[in-house]
């Protein structure tokens, strides 16, 4: 029996969760700080070492990371809705293809880091608009002409960041391989992501009972009064923004979109008025921490977080894949 | 007294296939209608139709006396409810949980499924003969348990109006005779009105007041049972010989 008081705890609970990840990646790192120490930093005197590269440096990374980790997480379980399908990821439309040409392009012609964020934007917007386009070419919207049209504008996407990468002078291919890894360190700014997580969750919640009954089919819902048309456009508009949002920040990382919605599921269901602001939550931990760890384990050498993230996600990922299906009589 | 689904003057198509031209009928409160006829023929389509899902090419579809368009999908939801054909179950969800999505056009935007909502739902999953599987795994049914899961789901959301397609399908014949007598209750009892899709004539003949033939290419018959199925019209509908066999009870229809 779904309650308001049981997502509540789910929620709270994972919002402490989240909230611990963001001290850790503020403590942790090559000077290390305190957790006492760490108030001082962030509230009282501004000139001290620790508070510089606290405040300058750690926290709006970390806050990066965080609200990137829960706009994929957001944006996965949106998708795997909207498609009807437990694989899908924010990805699986060709809109990190679209963000990883547009960055690739901008960074060939060595234009500065702005600039590739906004190519980067450029290339999600246009590989959205693209597979939507033409996917609805008939009038009608099914969810394999959908996954199928996303699939095939990902693949020539695939190709084109080959040819960049092939025609790509020597020393410009190390931070393309970053960017396409996913990657913190060349985080701008963390605003847009954190207001568009705050935004897109706002949106969604009203709906989330709607999206319930969409993910148990068309005709379900609409029977059941569910303005479905608007409804997948909406959804599709928001994970199509949210991904886009998180890919300019910090590249594709990968798995966060795919395994965090699905851990969350096993763990508390799939209702999606407490799946949408847990994925988010726990999206947002899972990458705070991944980059930590990206940037501590072999420091001062940092690792891509996509490759964090992806060492952590495949083995769980393929874990959920073979494990027996939760069956159990009552 | 406006009766409850009103149809007038419909033409309905699906892509080449013509399913009614100039279909006109009346549903009163209490009453039960089955629709016959071979496979193909649109009786899914129309009976989307009939929910207001779909535009028809002609015509009218009054519900409560009101045109979907005027009650809107939400009221149109309090009012009418669709057992669809097929059930899709592309994530885990538990049979209370799914027996409770019939409360959703019951509920404002913020609101929670709360004690009287849950009651509801147990009651119709008792009513279907799925007490106690409340926390099973939609994914652990059998197909009739499946079944009457989403008969449960559509008690729970109490419309006046039942549209069945194909209620009785992957249901043993127990069980099938057991949601007839189910509908025929709520029926008598609460004054709604079934609208369903049946295979079976002899179980047609028995459960429901009135019968609509769909002969295809937009040809069609209604009106009550005793007059409609007949011999000759079954025979008919299907293409293939039937014989009327009465007996002290009633009249039964076999394959010639």
């Amino acid at each position: 029996m779904p309650t308001r008081r049981r997502a509540l705890l789910v929620i709270l609970l994972l919002a402490l969760v989240g909230l611990a990840s963001l001290v850790v990646a503020l403590a942790a790192g090559s000077l290390p700080v305190s957790a006492g120490d760490l108030g001082a930093a962030l509230l009282g005197d501004r000139s001290t070492v620790a508070a510089e590269v606290v405040r300058e440096l750690r926290l709006p990374r970390a806050l990066a990371a965080f609200a990137c980790g829960g706009l994929l997480a957001l944006a996965g379980a949106l998708m795997q809705v909207l498609l009807r399908n437990p694989l899908a990821d924010p990805y699986v439309l060709g809109i990190s293809g679209g963000a990883s040409v547009g960055a690739l392009c901008a960074m060939l012609f060595g234009l500065p880091l702005l600039l590739v964020n906004g190519g980067a934007f450029a290339g999600a917007l246009a590989a959205t608009l693209l597979v939507f386009g033409l996917a609805r070419g008939d009038g009608s919207w099914t969810q394999t002409r959908l996954l199928l049209t996303g699939v095939i504008v990902a693949a020539g996407c695939g190709a084109a960041v080959a040819l960049i990468l092939s025609v790509a002078p020597e020393n410009q291919l190390r931070g393309m391989l970053f960017w396409l890894m996913g990657d913190l360190s060349h985080a701008v700014t963390f605003w847009p992501a954190l207001a568009l997580l705050a935004l897109g969750l706002a949106a969604a919640l009203p709906f989330s009972r709607d999206l319930n009954l969409l993910a148990r089919g068309d005709l379900t819902a609409r029977t059941l009064g569910v303005p479905v048309a608007r409804l997948r456009g909406g959804v599709y508009v928001l994970a199509a923004l949210a991904t886009a949002t998180a890919v300019t920040t910090t590249g594709s990382v990968g798995f966060v979109g795919l395994i965090v919605p699905h851990l969350v599921r096993l763990a508390i269901g799939n209702d999606q008025r407490v799946l949408l602001p847990a994925a988010a939550l726990a999206g947002g931990a899972l990458l705070t921490l991944a980059d930590t760890l990206a940037r501590t384990v072999v420091a001062p050498q940092q690792l891509p977080v996509g490759v964090l993230t992806a060492l952590i996600g495949v083995p769980a990922f393929l874990y959920l894949l073979t494990r027996s299906p939760r069956g159990g009589a009552s | 007294m406006t009766s409850l689904l009103s149809v007038r003057d419909l033409d309905v198509n699906i892509g080449s296939v013509r399913v009614a031209a100039g279909l006109g009928f009346d549903l009163a409160a209490g009453e039960r209608l089955a629709i016959l006829g071979r496979n193909g023929t649109g009786k899914t389509t129309l009976l989307a139709t009939l929910a207001g899902l779909r535009a028809a090419e002609a015509g009218s579809v009054a519900l409560c006396g009101e045109s979907y368009e005027a009650l809107g999908a939400r009221r149109a939801a309090q009012l009418r409810g669709l057992l669809p054909q097929r059930h899709i179950d592309a994530f885990q969800s538990t049979v209370l949980e799914t027996a409770l999505t019939g409360r959703h056009p019951h509920l404002g935007r913020w609101q929670w499924e709360g004690r009287e909502d849950e009651r509801l739902a147990r009651e119709a999953l008792a009513a279907v003969d799925l007490a106690g599987l409340g926390s099973r795994e939609v994914h652990t049914l059998s197909g009739g348990e499946r079944q009457r899961l989403a008969i449960a789901a559509l008690l729970a959301q109490q419309p006046r109006l039942y549209l069945l397609d194909e209620p009785l399908a992957h249901l043993d014949l127990n069980h099938q005779i057991a949601v007839l007598e189910l509908l025929s209750r709520r029926a008598r009892e609460e004054g709604v009105g079934i609208v369903m899709v049946l295979h079976d004539i002899n179980l047609a003949l028995r459960h429901a007041d009135r019968a609509l033939l769909l002969f295809g290419e937009g040809r069609t018959l209604e009106g009550p049972v005793a007059a409609v199925l007949t011999a000759e019209s079954l025979s008919r509908l299907y293409g293939y010989p039937l014989r009327e066999i009465p007996d002290g009870t009633g009249r039964h229809f076999v394959p010639a």
